[in-house]
């Protein structure tokens, strides 16, 4: 076995990085994790079910994983149609554009939080445009995809990029050579090759959007049962110094994360598969 | 492969953080304490508006201690979010002294840690709160909506923003002076409430209070998670037509957002919110500090204490050393406290803001 291992790897040190890894990542990882399982050990199955069960909690996890898949989705179109642009075309103020992509990452999110509830409010720069059309951003659930939205953008576009400058003209010319139109180009040849990295992305602007907490805060109002989130719920729970009832929320979160994760992972895995068989 | 990795470290970084964070801190904070040990030190762990009161008081006080003993101190301060420095202080931040925003935060650190007595309020004057403040109306110049007491904001309308009491402590006072006006309306008598004769009556007083803050909250179109976001949305996103606040945090909002665009209203009644403060008695103990700790404390209430405190618009316990200029900002009112009308913050807290209390009450579909 080890044998073989070492007759895969090309290069030396297999063995040395592997124990550095899995020592990193249950340091880093597993550590934390397992302090949260056992903390949730101990409680008893009616905390657990009464706590998951009372529709605050319930309406909080809706909304969560709603409003983060949309923020997802929506990066999913337009954060392709960045990378796009940035990898395929020169424009000038281009290195400009590429570093802007990066700044929901590097900004603290109460910044952005209080920036985008600036802008969104009924008196911002946005939100006066859009109050006497009827249509409320902030302190609306639509203001917390807003925000989840822009936290996830650049997990799409950094891990499009790659991918499509990776990708091959000579493909496309070929396609187009043999009478394929733009689209049927577009959709048979390019789209499936960069899909994988396109649902990492994806994944990842998900994941993210699930545990965010401190640019939603500002702008979702946080009225119970409508815009409440769950990383709110599990600072409740911590306010009221119900340690118990925070862990139980945080469990379910990542369990949840963690399955969706992995189906994501999963079909990631299928369609690379098939991208290669194709 | 790669994706799960990395985004399975942000999600766990995000479930976890509560804890991983508050150890890391707690590891980085200890050993920054003990390699400083050479003069006394002591770290005060306070909440958020008190900030600029301490900056000033803290200063005095070094120099006060100087001149009395000779001993340089030095006071380090936290500041945050009065529920968060309570856990910290919990999960082993290790506070000297601790000034935080309400007796129901200390009273916990006193029960998980047992770092100090669980009597700790009655060892200094006035519920061992030096200063206390109250709970006043912040409105738009001019008042136009006439807002004058606390039934004045459910007339139609008018809308009302307070932090959302679940995550901030000062949104907790906002609802028991608006509940505590309620009671005072129906029964005339505060004394009622512990009176069995009146049990009838009393029974009668709560279902009005709970209909009419039930009511109250159907004009709030935001709670945000704490006071300070509670004054931007209502000064910056000029969100609302009266914001519930403390006295000192309304003076800072006018004073530094604009004296001409808001202005303080104060009702007929509220309540004494009253921030208490205590040594933690084993913590100053190991850092040798419990003297100083002590004396930090008592100089609040001496009349350098009580100066400033009134400077930084807190109501002082101890008038007489504080100037009239400062003085005349406090108009009079009928002021009640936690412990008359609601039997103390550890009842007050179970009954109305745990999960499956009054708050959450108003808020079933």
């Amino acid at each position: 076995m080890r044998l073989q291992l070492k007759q895969k790897s090309v290069l030396p040190g297999f063995g040395l990085t592997m124990g550095y890894t899995l020592f990193y990542l249950g340091l880093i990882i597993l550590l934390p994790l397992a302090a949260l399982f056992v903390k949730s050990a101990g409680i008893s199955w009616e905390k657990f079910r009464d706590t998951v069960a009372d529709p605050r909690v319930l309406a909080s996890f809706r909304l969560t994983l709603g409003a983060s898949a949309v923020g997802a989705a929506v990066n999913a179109v337009f954060g392709f149609v960045v990378a796009w642009v940035l990898v395929r075309y020169t424009f000038p103020g281009k290195k400009v554009v590429d570093a802007l992509v990066d700044l929901p990452f590097a900004l603290p999110t109460a910044v952005s939080g209080i920036a985008l509830t600036a802008i969104y409010a009924p008196n911002g720069w946005i939100g006066r445009l859009l109050d006497p059309l009827g249509v409320k951003v902030a302190y609306t659930p639509l203001g917390i995809m807003v925000a989840l939205t822009f936290i996830g953008l650049p997990f799409v576009v950094r891990t499009l990029q790659p991918a499509l400058e990776d990708l091959d003209r000579e493909v496309e010319e070929a396609s187009a050579s043999l009478g394929a139109t733009r689209f049927k180009t577009f959709r048979r040849v390019i789209f499936p090759s960069v899909l994988p990295a396109l649902l990492t992305g994806a994944s990842l602007a998900f994941a993210r959007a699930l545990g965010e907490y401190g640019s939603v805060v500002f702008i979702s109002g946080n009225m119970p049962m409508k815009t409440e989130i769950t990383p709110l719920l599990i600072i409740t729970k911590l306010e009221q110094y119900d340690y118990e009832g925070a862990t139980v929320i945080a469990v379910v979160t990542l369990a949840a994360s963690f399955i969706l994760l992995l189906g994501i992972n999963v079909l990631q895995w299928w369609s690379r598969r098939r991208a290669g068989a194709a | 492969m790669l994706g799960t990795g990395t985004a399975m470290v942000v999600k766990v970084g995000r479930a976890c953080g509560a804890l991983v964070a508050a150890v890391v801190c707690v590891v980085g904070f200890l050993s920054g304490v003990s390699s400083a040990q050479a003069q006394t030190e002591i770290l005060n762990v306070s909440y958020d508006p008190t900030r600029e009161l301490y900056k000033e008081f803290n200063e005095a006080f070094a120099k006060y201690w100087k001149g009395k003993t000779g001993q340089d101190v030095t006071i380090r301060q936290s500041h945050g979010g009065a529920g968060k420095q309570a856990r910290a202080v919990i999960d082993g931040l290790e506070a000297d002294v601790v000034t935080l925003a309400l007796a129901y935060d200390i009273d916990a650190i006193a029960e998980k840690t047992g770092l100090m007595p669980k009597d700790w309020q009655t060892r200094l004057p006035n519920n061992s709160c030096p200063y206390t403040s109250t709970i006043v109306f912040l409105v738009r110049k001019g008042n136009p909506k006439g807002i004058k007491d606390w039934g004045d904001l459910v007339k139609p309308g008018v809308s009302v923003i307070t932090p959302n009491p679940k995550t901030s402590g000062g949104a907790r006072w906002n609802i028991l002076a608006a509940w505590g006006y309620v009671l005072k309306q129906e029964l005339g008598d505060f004394a009622k409430l512990s009176d069995p004769q009146y049990a009838g009556e009393v029974a009668k007083a709560h279902e009005k209070a709970t209909v009419f803050v039930t009511e109250l909250f159907k004009h709030v179109p935001v709670l945000d998670s704490g006071a300070r976001g509670s004054t931007m949305t209502f000064v910056q996103r000029e969100m609302g037509d009266v914001l519930l606040a403390w006295e000192n945090e309304a003076f800072l909002a006018v004073n530094e957002l604009g004296p001409d665009k808001l202005e303080i209203v104060v009702p007929s009644m509220s309540i004494l919110a009253e921030p208490p403060v205590t040594v933690m008695d084993k913590v100053a103990e190991k850092h040798g500090t419990r003297e100083v700790a002590k004396a930090y404390l008592e100089y609040l209430y001496s009349s350098e204490g009580q100066m400033l405190a009134a400077k930084h618009y807190y109501r002082s316990f101890n008038r007489e050393s504080v100037p009239e200029e400062y003085l005349k900002r406090f108009p009079d009112l009928e002021l009640f406290r936690v412990d008359d009308v609601f039997g103390g913050w550890q009842k007050a807290q179970k009954k109305y803001f745990d999960d499956g209390g009054i708050f959450d009450e108003i808020y079933k579909p």
